[in-house]
């Protein structure tokens, strides 16, 4: 049971780091602008420009935080 | 269509894919380590095998939008990651890399499996190569030359991984902290073109976009690579004043 939890921990763990890292809010853009852009096309709208665009924003904003 | 053209189609049309696939193996192996990369990369092509064996031809069958929506989504997000951190580096040491690379400061594990270099070569390999058994059965039932296609796409990760195991030794040479801003921006750059092909959206020019997002993601690291810089050299200044 021990050796389970651990290894259910350490599973989280891993997949905490891989998604969230350092900033939650680089996942969090993503993961919005991937909603928003689906949303748009179902709408008929081209919105393939999105996610980059949102991608290199947060970035931005993520090393300016990290660097104050 | 003809058996040669069948072979030069699906050669052609394979070897995009397994470029992409060789990409991510190759930086993920420079930056964090072969062992677990190799591992990751052995299990994607076994878990592809028992696919193809399991399938065969209904292989078209297995939901490819939603895998790489996920695997895109995935790759973007720890693409974006490796960026951060690789502008961070070069802002602080320039291009001449990190120094002496310790195994905690990178994250990498000294003993035992890198988990996210296994799971990320394991990843890339596995959607890539669903998609050269897609175009494989595609062109391979559509002109009924299914021997033709097999051989072509075989030719072509013959040919594309023999160039990447070549290259490897080149790519090594990188200094780590640019190496790092590089990965980072191909995993983001392949991350957002799956993610965003697996919506159900079309990018203009199709798979040419990706050579268009990696110049996008290099410009906006070019751009932020003086941020952290300009910031400290300001707050000396402002330091020096008060």
């Amino acid at each position: 049971m021990t050796m389970i939890l651990r290894w259910l921990k350490g599973f989280g763990r891993f997949w905490y780091g891989f998604i969230i890292g350092d900033d939650w809010t680089v996942a969090a853009t993503v993961a919005v602008a991937l909603v928003v852009t689906w949303l748009l096309h179902t709408a008929a709208v081209a919105a393939w420009w999105l996610p980059p665009l949102a991608a290199v924003v947060v970035v931005g904003v993520s090393l300016r935080r990290a660097s104050r | 269509m003809s058996q040669s053209s069948v072979f030069v189609t699906t050669f052609l049309a394979a070897a995009v894919e397994v470029i992409e696939m060789v990409i991510i193996v190759v930086g993920v192996g420079s930056v964090r380590g072969w062992r677990s990369t190799w591992l990751g990369a052995g299990g994607g092509l076994a878990v592809l095998a028992v696919l193809v064996l399991a399938f065969g031809a209904a292989l078209t069958a297995v939901p490819i939008g939603a895998l790489r929506l996920v695997v895109g989504s995935l790759l973007l997000v720890f693409g974006l990651q490796w960026l951060r951190k690789g502008i961070a580096r070069v802002s602080a040491n320039g291009l001449r890399g990190m120094g002496e690379r310790t195994a905690s400061a990178e994250g990498v594990p000294g003993h035992g499996v890198d988990w996210t270099a296994l799971v990320l070569s394991f990843k890339g390999v596995l959607l890539e190569g669903l998609e050269v058994a897609f175009i494989v059965v595609s062109f391979g039932l559509t002109a009924q030359a299914l021997r033709s296609a097999v051989l072509g796409a075989a030719a072509a990760f013959v040919v594309i991984a023999g160039a990447g195991l070549l290259a490897r030794g080149l790519v090594q040479r990188v200094p780590r902290s640019a190496l790092q801003l590089l990965v980072g921006t191909l995993l983001s750059s392949f991350g957002t073109f799956w993610a965003v092909e697996g919506l159900g959206v079309a990018w203009p020019g199709s798979d040419a976009a990706i050579l268009v997002l990696v110049g996008w993601y290099l410009l906006a690291a070019a751009s932020y690579v003086g941020v952290p810089r300009r910031r400290a050299h300001r707050l000396v200044a402002q330091e020096a004043v008060r």
